[in-house]
């Protein structure tokens, strides 16, 4: 028997609350793994019910995914064999791999917006709640409000003006228009997330440095910025997840050259009937590059979620 | 090696007014403090002298210099704060080179210079350690090195010891003076602590609400106190204050406290209305015979000496008096006060009456 303790949690709560992590893990892991399985499925396994948890995988869906195909007749088909093993999964259908998808490239316009907009957020934003937080702004609350309120409507609700703005900038479909876009939705997150950070940074550590011989600029960043580097972590993961997930706008402005995965994925649908293995296919793929992203700062994402509910 | 001298300096944040117009001259080699309860504006001069803030108006000589606009990288002056303020991201060594790499001094030399310092404040062992997980003296210490080791013109110091305990405080109170003693560096040291300011300190500024209220040494502020709040603010127990009304004159050695005649230092200056005769609690003695009678209110043993606490017909008294020299609770005894210590205040400006006693102090302070 244990002594008793107001502190400790007793072995019961213990196993009571880690039983509800779990469960609650579970639940919102299911979607996430029916996708990735799905994604090896065959089309009918896909589809199949009662739906099939074991199957036999294949890779029909990332060849899908990542190719173009035509059908062919048998008597070409015959005469060229397969040349690969990608080939030979679409031969079971008649068809042969003609090229490449526009995935890889919606792919890497997804990279380029995503992490572009990312560290525009983060920049602006670091050198912003750095200036509101350390220096006397006149109105300065005023306009910290004003920032905050680009959030108060959903940014869709400004979806026309945007779209008239930028055919007419000429910002329409391109790298530099998405970047900005995200950036300005990003940026009031940013600054109010980070301004936090700074304020539990003491201002004698920057004190210090200028007493130390630096100027303003160099104590910025060699000593405030490697403090604020679990909240810049941080608020880098929230600005990615939202720019990588946008939907609405890149299907509204983009179309050929700065298209991005999230409007892409589902046109995969259109083609030859619904072939949902290669939607799964592509889902998983996109996922990838924010869990990475996550997984890699997520001992700051921890610790910045908990910020400030303990003082030192 | 730097003579400081504080001209006029005006410190305003947006209407509050931190320092109003101060004036004082710290020497070259002293040990200065700059001493007063909190929000007395001390602190802010000291950051003015260090260039953390700009004042809004007066003049700051360096070495004769005017450098009061000037940038803090731009005066030479080392700053230890109060929570030491070490860079939590670098270890000791980096910590103590950080203001040599910043003037773009070779490595090597670096080297020498920190490796120096270590061993002046006997931190050697500690130089890899991160500065997170360093006990408090410690801490104090690379503070300290990271201070000393550019050989700055001057020191300052925000309330260095504040952060440790007491025990540990008095041991550095001393290694810091000792410090300061082999280095003969200017240091202006802040402290809300009278005892520690008398200990420590060459010469002392008593602030209070913005303004100086008397600088020079520490024998002098004791004794000659140029207002009550210094009277007050200086000395455990503090000043007694015996409030009585009348008319002095200069030149006059005699004051009527109620029905009693006092002898005083002569008086350089008169006044008249509410005055305070002023007495220190160890300047009084217990006689039996003595016509000015209080009653005991209360003993305080404290060892070598005790506090006796009598109700006399000016108000509450304080005594410091042996403490084999009996003194029984609720007993009438006769008070007898050291004429040449008094002070007499005038009670509506709080200035102390220029007297013989106090003359050569006030006529600078």
């Amino acid at each position: 028997m244990s002594a008793y303790s107001v502190t400790e949690p007793s072995t019961r709560s213990k196993w009571f609350a880690g039983s509800l992590v779990i469960l609650y893990a579970l639940i919102t892991m299911i979607p996430l793994a029916w996708i990735m399985l799905t994604g090896f499925k065959s089309p009918s396994d896909a589809i199949s019910y009662p739906p099939k948890v074991v199957f036999e995988p294949t890779l029909e869906g990332y060849v899908n995914l990542f190719t173009t195909r035509t059908r062919q007749t048998q008597e070409f088909l015959d005469a060229n064999p397969p040349q690969n093993w990608a080939d030979e999964i679409v031969r079971e259908y008649d068809m042969v791999i003609v090229g490449p998808s526009k995935f890889g490239e919606r792919f890497l316009n997804s990279v380029i917006i995503g992490f572009g907009s990312t560290f525009l957020s983060v920049f602006l934003g670091t050198l912003a709640a750095y200036a509101f937080s350390r220096f006397k702004i006149p109105l300065a609350d005023d306009l910290l409000f004003f920032i905050l309120s680009t959030r108060m409507m959903p940014p869709i609700a400004v979806a026309i003006p945007i779209f008239l703005m930028y055919r007419n900038l000429g910002l329409s479909d391109t790298h530099l228009g998405m970047i900005l876009l995200y950036t300005a939705v990003n940026i009031s997150l940013a600054v109010w997330l980070l301004k936090g950070f700074i304020d539990e940074i003491p201002r004698e550590y920057e004190e210090a440095a200028l007493i130390d011989g630096y100027t303003r600029f160099q104590a910025f960043y060699k000593v405030v910025l490697p403090q604020a580097a679990t909240g810049i972590a941080s608020t880098a993961i929230f600005c990615l997840i939202f720019a990588w997930n946008e939907y609405a706008f890149a299907v509204l402005l983009t179309s050929a050259t700065a298209q991005t995965a999230p409007p892409f994925i589902p046109t995969i649908i259109g083609v030859g009937g619904l072939d949902w293995p290669a939607v799964a296919a592509g889902a998983t793929i996109f996922l990838l590059p924010v869990m990475i992203f996550t997984i890699l700062l997520r001992k700051h994402l921890l610790r910045g979620i908990t910020f400030g509910a303990v003082r030192k | 090696m730097a003579e400081i001298v504080i001209k006029n300096v005006r410190k305003e944040f947006g209407d509050f007014v931190a320092v109003k117009k101060s004036s004082f001259t710290i020497e070259d080699g002293e040990f200065f403090m700059l001493l007063g309860p909190s929000g007395c504006g001390k602190t802010t001069t000291l950051r003015m002298i260090a260039g953390l803030e700009l004042p809004t108006s007066g003049e700051i000589y360096l070495d004769g210099e005017e450098i009061g606009q000037r940038p803090p990288s731009e005066r030479d002056i080392a700053f230890v704060f109060q929570m030491f303020a070490l860079y939590p991201h670098m270890n000791v060594y980096k910590n103590l080179s950080y203001p040599l790499v910043s003037q773009g001094m070779p490595r090597a030399q670096v080297r020498a210079k920190v490796d120096e310092v270590a061993t002046i404040l006997g931190i050697k062992d500690i130089l890899k350690k991160p500065v997170g997980g360093l006990s408090g003296g410690d801490r104090q210490r690379v503070a300290l090195g990271r201070a000393i080791v550019r050989e700055p013109k001057a020191f300052m110091m925000d309330e260095p010891l504040g952060a440790l305990d007491a025990e540990f405080r008095e041991h550095m109170a001393e290694e810091l003076r000792a410090l300061h003693d082999r280095m003969g560096a200017t240091t202006v040291y802040v402290t809300h602590d009278q005892l520690e300011a008398m200990q420590m300190g060459d010469k002392i500024v008593v602030m209070n609400n913005a303004v100086v209220e008397q600088f020079g040494k520490p024998q002098d502020i004791y004794d000659m106190p140029a207002t009550m709040f210094v009277a007050d603010f200086i000395g455990s127990p503090s000043m007694n204050f015996l409030n009585f009304q009348g008319k002095v004159a200069k030149g006059e050695e005699l004051v009527t406290l109620g029905d009693q005649t006092m002898s005083v230092p002569t008086l350089r200056e008169g006044a008249s209305g509410d005055l305070v005769f002023g007495v220190r609690p160890e300047h009084i003695r217990l006689s039996d015979d003595g016509d000015y009678r209080g009653k005991i209110l209360a003993t305080e043993y404290l060892g070598t000496t005790q506090i006796i606490t009598l109700d006399t017909p000016n108000g509450e008294v304080k005594a410091r008096i042996a403490s084999d020299q009996p003194a029984t609770v609720g007993e009438t005894v006769g008070l007898g006060f050291n004429a040449k210590t008094v002070t007499l205040f005038d009670k509506a400006t709080g200035r102390a009456l220029r007297s013989e006693l106090n003359e050569g102090v006030l006529a600078h302070g």
